[in-house]
């Protein structure tokens, strides 16, 4: 909101450094954004008269003006026409500086020189015509020679961008946000009286006519509420003998420079109430209501009313939001037909007219949830509904209507007519003085501070709340909170609301702070920490981490093996990207890809995320889906594939201390998915678990897909897809020690004898994985086997189709004593009918 | 004189052929016969100059068609014939994952990066952990309930404005949704301390939150948050103020402090903004804090008595504070990163820089 600093001194007499105001204004929660100087650069600029007007030989667009400044005849070029001799005009002399920095300086056109520059309005930011020069036969106490500011009675001003919170609707217009100022610099904080107003912002100008008296507003106009649940309360007021036109310099002025355009002198004056007192207001040509008169009520279902934008709205349906009953309020003439919607735009059909005479002012309190909902679901926003959805003030209406009554008798010339009294229907559902008591002792708990009852008191009157120690200093401060404070709620919250409101008059600036101790130790938890230790794995391989977007297209999905239904979401960005990841896969492959393009694709990735699905069984009781943290990874660097994965792995593994985990061949996920390559990936699977001896699923190892890396266009430069490695494991099952067991916590005893070595080749068919006549060597070792390694492979024709040879080092050794060679001797031929046995192998 | 030639058995002819081509390279033979330069078809295409209009005109549509047919045909026979061969090769590279041998794969030799992002969570979630926080998490989908009712922020209520909420199709409209902030977390915690008597809370909650942002050098669709929450006897505004100070100076550094000046959030009363010293001019006035010496970093305040009221805490006995700021934004300010859509470009030249 533009909060011209002269207007705020309607209400209090701010002096001062703007700065100083602007920082005064923060610090109460009224954050100034911008502060504006307006009205600076035209102290040079001075009245002029033309003298002489000529064309120049071969320019169509501009002529040469001459002009007395009052001492000097000055010539400039001038493209406007909308002038001749003798007018009095706007001259910005060369060397004078505009708004917004434009220098005036000596300028050659079309074989003269131009001496300065004839100004528009616009040009000297005093209003938005920029049809014409600015001409100023009718300002009274313009001359040739008068400085412009001294004819027109302006001085620079200042203008604050307030950013008001949403809760504040009171600070939503001149006088609240005077009023929380006056309060904080101890200033006396008063609404003017339109007189008043008159001398402030045209000293020596006329005294303003007392509005009189008309007939009586019932017989002239009536009003009917239906609905007093959606508008608890509706006023009208009639002013007749209107002339419609523009309203005045001073105020179409202040309406500017709060960032209003003016448009007549009727609704500049409803916009001049409500960005004064923060109550909007609806002017209607009263001869264009059939009827004469006004009707509220709820509108039906499916009615449709063509608002002033001319767009036709549909009404009275429920939207899809929550809480949204497709309750909306219509205003209409008094045979029912809808001629706006209430409290949020009026229609075309009563608009004021150049030939208005009767004007009927509404000014009413709509119920803020109603409009909220309403304007949501036409998204239909105005600074009307704005105001009214956060709340304005019931019992500030009639001071409201009253100051429209009396700008119109000021600007809609002289036959204006004030009809007696109010057409006023009140429903039970206005709001009430609350009546809150402030405990000094809650006040202090929450703050901090050592505040007294009357203290407090003297906080809070300020802001225009009754507030009166009920006893000593410690006993309960009774507040009684004005209707245009609806942030404030009734007691206990209201309590809450009233600290604010003592801490913002007190100043948080001034607030005590204090480091809190508590004897609870912080710290991560064990999933916390093995996370990050899992991620700085991933770095120490090389593996740099990426960060990919959780909004993926359908196809994604399919290509990454997952087949619908998916999580959708409603309101996407891109219509396309509108389904939850359920795999990180496609993200990373595109992060490979983008690199890859910048030829920096030899890269490894990953990323730890969050992946979703929905419940497997829904519960009402339960999450709405699942949201499973994993963590993937994707190694395209030079000389990647499957090995790097299954590499990495292994790491992951020894640093977490798996006890027990194995590597089950193929894809076992029980979907379409071609994410990972199906002769070249393997499912991971932890120990028995502690209960059950189940073995849980912690994630995938391997190769992707070569037709989905291909999907993606990672290919190499052989034009085929690049082998690119994958580990994807699902960390809510990995980092938890229950699920994916740990070593034990005791240490175990190590030999002080020497360890016996044994090296044993088998020939093994292809299809007997490694990894089982590892086990079957762990079992047959028994005991006395310290570790087993597989340190050689051999493929080659000596040995025949489907079979290789695997090489392993088994370590033996006793805690007790050497062992014997007989013992080593043993434990071989042990080892080796183990393996035949069990594997159809042959040692080698 | 279509007569003389007859194209339907020049087309039955190649689909014989193209359907005993079992290689590539058998397909690539095939279709050089069939629809090359010197196929029957294209001979006869080219014969056509030669005949009068009114044949030619009819010859020429079935030729066309017949060479339609068999493109058709040997494209359908080129993939199914790329596939088996794909599929083939596929098994032929089998390998046994378990024959993995220590030390025989080759890794790039150098570190990986952290992303900036989770450097400066780690960071953040340290200097609460010194100060006697613990860290806890919570899902990023959540209901209406969690991430707006519980924090007083009902159906319709006009600050919802604030957020710009992603909604899933998941159960009623708009009742379910990604979460825009973290605060929810703080419902999910106070409501199971509640239940297992286990309060205080000194908690900080980092995390991933949506809000339908149009992404541009300033905002991310997709960002994170850390939120903090104590519930405990006696805390007042003053601790609030004296730990976002401490965290400021620890985390910014000795020269960088704080203010909090009055705001609205739902969920807390009374609320506060809270702004740090510039670290681009140190407090001086720049472009980057509009000449004021600070930047906003993030909300804070009292625990609202409604949000105690939804998770069943007894406002009279506890109070709290809650304080909440984006990640992001930190890591924007402390490198001074022009344009928060590097954070998810995953260049890797921007990765390894930090
Ligand atoms: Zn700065």
């Amino acid at each position: 909101m533009r909060v011209p600093l002269s207007w705020l001194r309607d209400f209090a007499p701010f002096e001062g450094d703007p700065a100083d105001i602007a920082a005064t204004l923060d610090d109460l929660g009224l954050v100034v954004e911008v502060v504006e100087h307006v009205g600076e650069g035209l102290g040079d600029v001075v009245v002029a008269r033309i003298e002489e007007v000529t064309a120049i030989e071969g320019a169509d667009k501009i002529r040469r003006v001459v002009v007395t400044d009052g001492s000097d005849l000055v010539e400039v070029a001038c493209g406007a026409k909308n002038f001749a001799v003798g007018d009095l005009v706007a001259l910005a002399p060369v060397g004078s500086v505009l708004p917004g920095g434009f220098a005036i300086g000596k300028r050659k056109m079309k074989g003269m020189v131009s001496n300065g520059m004839l100004c528009s309005g616009r040009e000297l930011r005093l209003s938005e015509d920029h049809a014409g020069i600015l001409i100023l036969n009718e300002v009274d106490g313009a001359a040739p020679g008068v400085l412009l500011t001294d004819a027109l009675g302006i001085g620079p001003d200042v203008v604050f961008d307030v950013a008001v919170e949403a809760n504040r609707p009171d600070a939503w217009c001149m006088a609240g946000v005077a009023r929380d100022l006056a309060a904080r610099m101890g200033l006396p904080f008063a609404v003017p009286s339109t007189p008043d107003l008159m001398s402030l912002v045209d000293p020596g100008g006329p005294q303003a006519p007392v509005p009189s008296s008309g007939p009586a507003v019932g017989s002239v106009a009536t009003v009917q509420v239906d609905d007093l649940e959606l508008c608890p309360r509706f006023t009208a007021r009639v002013v007749t003998g209107i002339r419609v036109g523009e309203s005045p310099d001073w105020l179409t002025r202040r309406l500017l420079a709060a960032g209003m355009r003016p448009i007549n002198n009727v609704v500049d004056a409803s916009n001049y109430v409500m960005l004064e007192l923060g109550q909007p207001t609806h002017p209607y040509d009263l001869d264009r209501l059939a009827g004469g008169g006004l009707l509220v009520r709820r509108a039906g279902a499916g009615e449709t009313v063509t608002t002033l934008d001319d767009v036709e709205r549909t009404l009275g349906r429920p939207g899809p939001g929550l809480g949204d009953t497709g309750q909306d309020c219509l205003i209409c003439d008094a045979t029912g037909a809808p001629v706006g919607i209430g409290g949020i735009m009026g229609g075309a059909s009563s608009e004021i007219g150049p030939d208005t005479t009767d004007v009927l002012l509404e000014a009413a309190y709509f119920v803020p949830m109603a409009i909220a909902r309403t304007s949501k679901r036409l998204n239909l926003r105005t600074e009307a509904s704005a105001r009214f959805e956060r709340g304005c003030d019931p019992a500030g209406i009639d001071r409201a209507a009253e100051r429209f009554c009396e700008l119109l008798a000021l600007t809609a010339g002289p036959d204006v007519t004030v009809a007696e009294g109010v057409l006023d229907i009140v429903g039970t559902d206005v709001p009430v003085p609350l009546e809150v008591d402030v405990r000094p002792s809650r006040v202090n708990g929450l703050l901090g501070t050592e505040l007294t009852a009357p203290a407090i008191a003297e906080l809070l009157v300020p802001l225009g709340m009754e507030a009166v120690p009920t006893g000593g200093d410690d006993d309960p401060v009774r507040v009684v909170v004005p209707t245009f404070r609806p942030d404030v709620r009734p007691a206990p919250m209201g309590e809450a609301d009233l600290t604010e409101e003592v801490a913002r008059t007190y100043g948080y600036s001034r607030l005590p702070r204090r480091h809190p101790a508590w004897p609870q130790p912080g710290g991560l938890t064990t999933y916390q920490r093995e996370r990050r230790k899992l991620k700085d794995v991933l770095c120490g391989i090389g593996a740099s981490e990426a960060w990919t977007t959780a909004f993926v297209t359908e196809s994604d999905q399919v290509t990454a093996g997952f087949p619908p239904p998916y999580i959708e979401v409603t309101n996407p960005l891109v219509d396309a990207e509108r389904f939850l990841r359920s795999s990180m896969a496609p993200g990373l492959v595109r992060a490979i890809v983008y690199n890859a393009e910048r030829r920096q694709g030899d890269v490894r990735l990953f990323e730890v995320g969050s992946v979703f699905r929905l419940a497997d069984v829904p519960d009402p009781e339960g999450p709405p889906a699942e949201v499973d943290e994993r963590l993937c990874a994707v190694f395209a660097g030079e000389g990647d594939d499957a090995w790097s994965a299954v590499a990495a792995w292994h790491t992951v593994a020894g640093s977490l201390g798996l006890a027990d985990w194995v590597m089950e061949q193929g894809h076992h996920r029980g979907n379409d998915g071609r994410v990972s390559h199906e002769y070249r990936s393997a499912t991971l699977l932890s120990g028995p678990a502690v209960s059950g001896g189940r073995r849980v699923t912690l994630g995938e190892v391997g190769e992707l897909d070569p037709t989905f890396v291909e999907t993606f266009g990672l290919v190499g430069t052989d034009g085929r897809p690049r082998r690119v490695g994958w580990l994807d494991l699902d960390l809510d099952v990995l980092l938890d020690p229950a699920r994916a067991t740990r070593r034990p916590l005791e240490s175990a005893p190590i030999s002080r004898f020497p360890s016996s070595d044994i090296d044993l080749a088998f020939v093994v068919p292809d299809e007997v994985p490694a990894g089982s006549v590892e086990a079957t060597l762990v079992e047959a070792g028994g005991e006395l086997l310290e570790s087993v390694q597989l340190f050689d492979v051999y493929r080659g024709e000596s040995l025949g189709d489907g079979a290789r040879s695997l090489a392993y080092r088994l370590r033996f050794c006793a805690l007790d004593r050497t062992l014997t060679d007989e013992e080593t001797a043993s434990l071989r031929s042990g080892c080796i009918t183990a393996v035949e046995q069990a594997h159809r192998a042959a040692l080698r | 004189m279509t007569g003389a030639l007859d194209v339907d058995a020049l087309v039955d002819e190649a689909r014989g052929a193209i359907e005993a081509a079992d290689s590539t390279e058998e397909i690539r033979h095939v279709a050089a016969t069939v629809s090359g330069k010197k196929s029957a078809l294209a001979e006869a295409s080219r014969a056509l100059g030669s005949m009068d209009p009114e044949a030619r005109k009819e010859l020429g549509r079935e030729l066309h068609e017949a060479r339609t047919t068999v493109e058709e045909l040997l494209e359908s026979r080129r993939s199914e014939i790329r596939f088996a061969e794909l599929s083939a090769e596929m098994a032929a590279s089998r390998l046994d994952l378990t024959e993995y041998v220590p030390g025989t794969v080759a890794g790039p030799g150098s570190r990986g990066h952290l992303h900036l992002v989770s450097q400066t969570r780690d960071a953040l979630e340290d200097v609460f952990v010194g100060m006697g926080f613990d860290v806890a998490e919570g899902p990023e989908i959540e209901t209406d309930w969690y991430n707006f009712g519980a924090l007083n922020i009902p159906p319709a209520h006009p600050a919802r404005g604030m957020w710009d909420t992603f909604y899933l199709h998941l159960g009623e409209p708009e009742s379910t949704l990604l979460r825009t902030h973290t605060s929810p977390v703080q419902i999910h915690l106070m409501e199971q301390a509640v239940l297992d008597g286990t309060l205080p809370i000194h908690s900080v909650m980092p995390g991933r939150c949506y809000r339908r942002d149009t992404p541009d050098a300033r905002h991310l669709a997709v960002f994170h948050q850390i939120e903090g929450l104590v519930v405990d006897r006696g805390i007042t505004f003053a601790d609030l103020a004296g730990t976002i100070e401490t965290f400021t100076t620890a985390y910014f550094g000795p020269d960088i402090h704080s203010r909090l000046r009055p705001a609205y959030f739902p969920f807390t009363e009374p609320s506060a903004e809270f702004e740090v010293t510039c670290a681009i001019c140190h407090g001086g006035g720049c472009r980057t804090c509009s000449q004021t010496g600070w930047i906003e970093l993030g909300g804070c305040g009292m625990v609202d008595p409604a949000v105690f009221a939804s998770v069943g805490i007894d406002a009279d006995d506890w109070t709290g504070f809650a304080f909440g700021f984006g990640i992001d934004r930190c890591a924007q300010m402390r490198h001074q990163i022009a344009d928060m859509r590097a954070l998810i470009e995953n260049d890797i030249r921007f990765l390894r820089q930090f």
